[in-house]
């Protein structure tokens, strides 16, 4: 009985390395958490595009991510922001933006469902503590169809690093002096006010359990968990609201200005469409690679932009404008496979 | 034959013996690899790290003072609503229950022990602190708000939350250990209590409490070392400013969060290098409270066995 288990696990075992012989091409990568469910939905129909390639991803944080791909351990790193030029100059990376998300300013206010208005400096000084109520002659004067009670404000922040956090911060700094000069930007900043939620489940929990509180999100959970959230006064001086249109409209507006390393932000971004705070994320590879590994990843990172990007939609992230696509394939046929 | 068995015992002897050498080594490799991973931050900052309280990832400046006030301020609560609970249950358990009633209540209160602290984050969240904010902080505020202590607006979620839920996880430690301390009691002392006339009351003071004051206070101390490096449940409700109030209604941030918040995000060495300082200065924290509990306990065993 106990010899026949033993032979089964052995055969298994044995047809489980040599089905790994067979995928012979096994590439790693790890990063960022914001992309992770579009990444793996790509990685599961790449796979069955070519049965020969197997992807692993591990959803880490984009800190981590950076930190492995520099240090040799994965084949390919995701982040959100970036990397800096500091570490740039360390380690060689390709940026290859993937898909763009944005962050939404959501909050719980009794009565106003929907159709709350802000601008850059008002978010700033609320989250600076300098704007304490919502009946602040500020907010009042750009929402006058609302009944804003004279109810204190609840600042909810992520207290843990993250990129939804970068952006949002990034935002910050370019629509507000004191902002810029108090606390900067990052995936982890110095808060001035208010709480602190872990992930965006924390965040929303607050903001649900707190009459008067404002906090922000990803644009994706907040459309999945239905909260409400405030239009946002662009550049153009226009109150968009965040969709996959108005986030693809800001990537678009900023292609003019864009470095052939994609390192850019387009927070704040020059078009009546754009909503402003939005972000690429990013697969980081390196410029010259080797063998099979380095075939099958350039064939993923084509087929993501091109086919790949149909399913951006249904899962709410928002596809790369049709404009940039060229460029992008352009700077994965860069890409050195030895 | 003899000799086989003699041979095959030395060598169990020695196996021990590495098991046992094996977990020493572990304790202080740990310690070294935190020591040697923060030393680019203790040469940047220096004892500033631990006396000043700005934490600025952006600006890659750090100090952990409001963090370390947290974490001690949320355990002392934890500690003062915990212990006496603990021992009272403790000695309602050994004194007064009877055997079966004793066995299925420790049962329950160690199944305490089993709930994963994700879940009591999650019930501090979504029961905790709304029952706070709405009920417990607004009359506290009323009742005894000429104290600092019970001033400023109510969140529901800060330290008090905190050290709530941080004692209902320390209540099974504590009862366990105290249980056991008094079990440990022999008999004939409360007898020689009753002998000579005491009541009840009078029986559990004299001859309970006070002979195994060291091992409930080594029990205390067990259930504070556990309360220092609590994570998930802590971060969750503690409402995570890096901030020192007064208030206990305050948001606040532990030492042990930090570094489950920031460290999978962090890029720059430095930042990386602070948290797992913070991460050294805890360990060290912790396993001096550790020690002063073993000592303790220790010392009340070793009169217990004199006697």
């Amino acid at each position: 009985m106990f010899r026949n288990l033993t032979l089964t696990i052995l055969m298994v075992m044995s047809l489980m390395v040599v089905s790994a012989w067979a995928k012979n091409v096994s590439i790693t990568g790890a990063g960022a958490t914001f992309p992770y469910p579009i990444y793996s939905k790509w990685f599961s129909e790449f796979q069955k595009i070519h049965p020969d390639a197997q992807i692993d991803y591990q959803s880490i944080g984009s800190g981590g991510g950076i930190r492995q791909f520099a240090e040799g351990t994965i084949d390919f790193g995701a982040t959100d922001a970036p990397m800096t030029d500091e570490q740039n100059a360390k380690v060689s990376a390709l940026h290859i933006p993937t898909v763009m998300g944005a962050v939404v300013v959501t909050y719980n206010l009794k009565g106003v469902a929907t159709g709350l208005k802000l601008t850059g400096s008002i978010v700033a000084d609320i989250f600076l503590g300098k704007i304490t109520k919502w009946n602040d002659p500020k907010i009042l004067e750009i929402n006058p169809g609302l009944k804003l009670p004279d109810l204190a404000i609840m600042v909810a922040h992520r207290s843990d690093g993250s990129g939804t956090t970068g952006i949002f911060t990034d935002y910050l700094v370019k629509v507000s002096a004191s902002w810029k000069e108090k606390v900067g930007h990052g995936t982890a900043v110095n808060w001035p006010a208010g709480l602190g939620g872990k992930g965006n489940e924390g965040v929303t929990g607050l903001v649900k359990q707190t009459p008067g509180s404002i906090g922000y999100v990803e644009l994706i959970y907040a459309e999945n968990n239905k909260l409400p959230y405030a239009t946002i006064k662009n550049k153009a001086g226009i109150f968009v609201d965040p969709s996959m249109k108005s986030v693809s409209a800001a990537a678009a507006a900023s292609l003019k200005t864009m470095p052939e390393d994609f390192r850019i932000s387009i927070t704040d971004a020059e078009s009546k469409d754009a909503y402003p705070i939005s972000g690429f994320t990013y697969l980081l590879v390196h410029p010259k690679m080797e063998g099979a590994k380095g075939k099958t990843l350039v064939k993923f990172l084509e087929w993501a932009i091109s086919d790949g990007q149909k399913y951006a939609e249904e899962l709410f992230y928002a596809p790369l404008p049709k404009e940039m696509i060229g460029k992008v394939e352009k700077s994965i046929k860069s890409i050195q496979v030895k | 034959m003899r000799r086989e068995i003699y041979r095959f015992d030395r060598y169990f002897y020695f196996f021990l013996k590495g098991v046992a050498i094996c977990l020493p080594l572990l304790l202080i490799g740990i310690g070294g690899f935190l020591l040697n991973a923060s030393l680019p931050s203790i040469h940047q900052f220096g004892f500033d790290f631990l006396g000043t309280k700005i934490w600025d990832p952006a600006r890659d400046n750090y100090g952990i003072l409001a963090f370390v006030f947290g974490t001690l301020i949320s355990s002392l609560i934890a500690i003062l609503i915990a212990a006496p609970l603990s021992i009272f249950t403790a000695l309602f358990l050994t004194e007064v229950a009877s055997r079966r009633l004793q066995k299925s209540a420790s049962f329950i209160i160690e199944m305490l022990a089993a709930i994963p602290s994700v879940v009591y984050g999650l019930w501090g969240i979504y029961v905790l602190a709304p029952f706070l904010r709405v009920y417990v902080e607004p009359f506290l505020g009323k009742t005894l708000g000429f104290l600092p202590l019970f001033q400023g607006p109510s969140y529901g979620v800060g330290m008090l939350a905190a050290g709530i839920i941080l004692s209902i996880m320390i209540i099974p430690t504590i009862t366990a250990v105290t249980k056991e301390v008094f079990l440990s009691i022999p008999n004939s002392y409360r007898e020689a209590a009753m002998a000579l006339g005491a009541t009840r009351w009078e029986v559990i003071k004299m001859a309970v409490i006070k002979t195994g004051s060291a091992g409930i206070l080594g029990a205390v101390i067990l259930g504070l070392g556990r309360a220092l490096g609590e994570t998930m449940a802590v971060t969750m409700v503690i409402g995570n400013r890096s901030d020192i109030s007064i208030s206990l209604f305050a948001p606040g941030q532990s030492m042990s969060s930090v570094i489950a918040n920031e460290y999978s995000e962090a890029t720059s060495s430095l930042h990386i290098s602070a948290l797992l300082e913070i991460g050294l200065v805890l360990f060290l924290i912790t396993f001096f409270i550790n020690s002063l509990a073993r000592v303790f306990v220790w010392r009340a065993s070793l009169r217990g066995s004199t006697r």
